[in-house]
């Protein structure tokens, strides 16, 4: 019984995770059309952010909040500086995130060096909650408190104010959303910062279940991915569906069959892709 | 393809050939022969990468699938299962050209970033096996190749008979490639990456050439996978890496996409800038990344077209 309350506040926890992870590279794809291919090491520079944040005395949820807003400012640098000069050039976009992503890790290897380095939780969640018997470990509960409320909070932005409203139409027609005044590249920007700060934010909350090592980014990266490929490109609620199936499967995964726990997460993308190319709740990947 | 016209072309390629023949000897040591060796190894990858990037306009990021799984294939089956080197060679290029039909069934249900996205995750799943299922890959020790093999009686042991191997493969790769790009078939596949709807408009099945080209150039990675294994004796998660598919991708793209000799170039340029930075300084993902910005945002079109382009404003 423990193995399965333990197993499923991990997936859970992990399913939160990638939804900070996944609801940017999502949305950055809906709008611009590009996979953000630097969004596995936006992550992992939180978690390292994080890291010396907390070394330096910081609250974490103050460190994560800083380690998502610097993380925000390299995403803002990278889209006015880099991407823009290849506006229209979708794939070469893609390339040149996955270009800066290789740069990112290399140099968080120089500065935080190889070794995996544990984030500690905050002091009052790492005692685990007693109820009715059973453990619960307190900080995952409190990982998928702050991942429903960043969905709740990213849900009521999208669908109740004025940018959301400007996000939502440059999603479905950019063209139409130009010509009615939005200024589209405004948004771009906004956006590629939001998706940054919440994966860099991610990274450090993430940072006491996974750790910081060299590597994070590409085993996040993958996961990420899955989780667009099943829920759907630019579909807010396709990533909260995609994340918790990804992240039951990967857990569960790595608890049952360890050895397999990459060759589970084929199976489902395999069935969608077959079954509904455009994700669950997506449109067409284009 | 290579835009040279009548004699001057066959007069360019028959002294390539001569250099490259007479290669082992104008080096001065077994280094150098053995890097030619590698170039030839990563040109035969490239090439086949460049049927999808540069004859089908489709970009895949999950190339090292192909290198690593046939390197991993072949290794496994004669390390493990007790095989000779012939019917390791043919039972790998079978089960990866198999794996490239799998593959390319589901990455094209999408096409342009969606398909990159999945090619990407195919080739990570991949890695993700090969680095975690340890029992059966050896995890991050790897797989070691007892021997490389002996082809006709003729030991590859030593850098310059490897190197005519690799060679004579490498010769048989380009000529492969260059009667694919006169064919009816590779007008074909130009076709469906410039004008899909049009080609299909005409009658052509469009899925059916995209997924053979893909089949294509998985079979043809999954034979540079088995020159990359004789070569090393030896396979770990790293040749499936994500960027082992980058670096291959930039050996097609820097070289100049669509034409044969743009990947030969760029492996030739990625591998020697790979050994000679790698000997100095440990920063080459750094500057792989690097390489990625300036390619990209200055030399789009590659080093081939590029210097082609000028040599038309500027040549006889």
């Amino acid at each position: 019984m423990q193995f399965w309350v333990i197993q499923t506040l991990n997936s859970l926890a992990l399913g939160g995770l990638l939804f900070l992870l996944s609801s940017g590279f999502s949305l950055i794809f809906g709008l611009m059309r590009m996979a953000n291919l630097a969004h596995g090491v936006f992550f992992m520079l939180g978690a390292y952010l994080g890291v010396t944040l907390l070394q330096a005395g910081v609250n974490f949820w103050l460190a994560a909040l800083g380690g998502g807003l610097l993380v925000a400012l390299l995403g803002g640098l990278l889209e006015r500086c880099v991407l823009r000069a290849l506006a229209g050039n979708e794939q070469g976009q893609v390339l040149v995130t996955l270009g800066v992503s290789f740069i990112v890790a290399d140099l968080c290897l120089v500065v935080w060096g190889g070794d995996p380095i544990p984030l500690s939780p905050p002091a009052g969640l790492r005692a685990p909650l007693f109820f009715m018997g059973l453990a619960f470990p307190t900080y995952r509960l409190a990982v998928l408190f702050v991942a429903i409320a960043a969905a709740v909070l990213l849900y009521v932005v999208m669908e109740r104010t004025r940018i959301g409203a400007m996000i939502r139409a440059g999603v479905d027609d950019m063209a139409m959303a130009r010509i009615v005044g939005i200024r589209v590249s405004l948004l771009f920007t906004t956006v590629f910062c939001l998706g940054a700060a919440l994966a860099g934010a991610g990274g450090v909350i993430g940072g006491p279940m996974l750790s910081a090592y060299p590597g994070l980014d590409s085993d996040m990266l993958p996961l990420a991915l899955v989780v667009v490929i099943l829920g759907g490109v630019g579909s807010l609620v396709g990533s909260f569906v995609g994340s918790f199936i990804v992240g039951g499967l990967y857990s569960f995964g790595t608890a049952l069959f360890p050895d397999l726990a990459y060759f589970v997460l084929f199976l489902p993308m395999l069935l969608v892709l077959v079954l509904r190319p455009r994700g669950l709740f997506g449109r067409t990947l284009a | 393809m290579t835009g040279l016209e009548g004699v001057g072309r066959w007069f360019w390629l028959a002294a390539a050939a001569v250099a490259l023949i007479a290669l082992p000897w104008l080096m001065p040591n077994d280094f150098y022969v053995n890097l030619a060796s590698q170039i030839l190894v990563y040109a035969v990858w490239a090439l086949s990468l460049n049927l999808l990037v540069g004859f089908a306009g489709m970009q895949s990021l999950g190339h090292a699938a192909y290198l690593g799984g046939g390197a991993y294939v072949c290794a496994w089956l004669i390390a493990n299962a007790g095989l000779g080197h012939a019917a390791a060679a043919l039972l790998t290029v079978l089960i990866i050209g198999a794996m490239a039909g799998l593959f390319g069934v589901l990455a094209l249900r999408a096409s342009g970033l969606g398909f990159l996205m999945i090619t990407l995750a195919l080739g990570q799943i991949l890695w993700g096996v090969a680095y975690r299922w340890v029992d059966f890959t050896g995890g991050d020790n790897g797989i070691r190749l007892p021997s490389r093999p002996a082809p006709f009686g003729l030991a590859l042991n030593q850098p310059a008979p490897f190197y005519y191997f690799a060679l004579a493969v490498f010769a048989v790769v380009l000529l492969v490639m260059w009667r694919i790009a006169q064919s009816p078939y590779g007008a074909a596949l130009r076709g469906t990456r410039d004008q899909p709807r049009r080609m299909s408009a005409l009658g052509y099945n469009v899925w059916l050439i995209r997924w053979s080209a893909f089949v294509l150039a998985g079979f043809w990675g999954g034979v540079a996978g088995l020159l990359y294994v004789y070569y090393n004796k030896f396979v770990s998660p790293q040749a499936l890496s994500l960027q082992q598919s980058a670096e291959v991708l930039i050996m097609t793209i820097l070289g100049g996409v669509g034409s044969i000799i743009g990947p030969v170039v760029g492996a030739v340029i990625i591998t020697l800038v790979k050994t000679v930075v790698s000997s100095y300084v440990d920063r080459w993902n750094t500057l792989l990344g690097v390489l990625f910005l300036v390619v990209i945002v200055f030399m789009p079109e590659g080093v081939v077209p590029g210097l082609r382009r000028l040599r038309r404003r500027f040549g006889p």
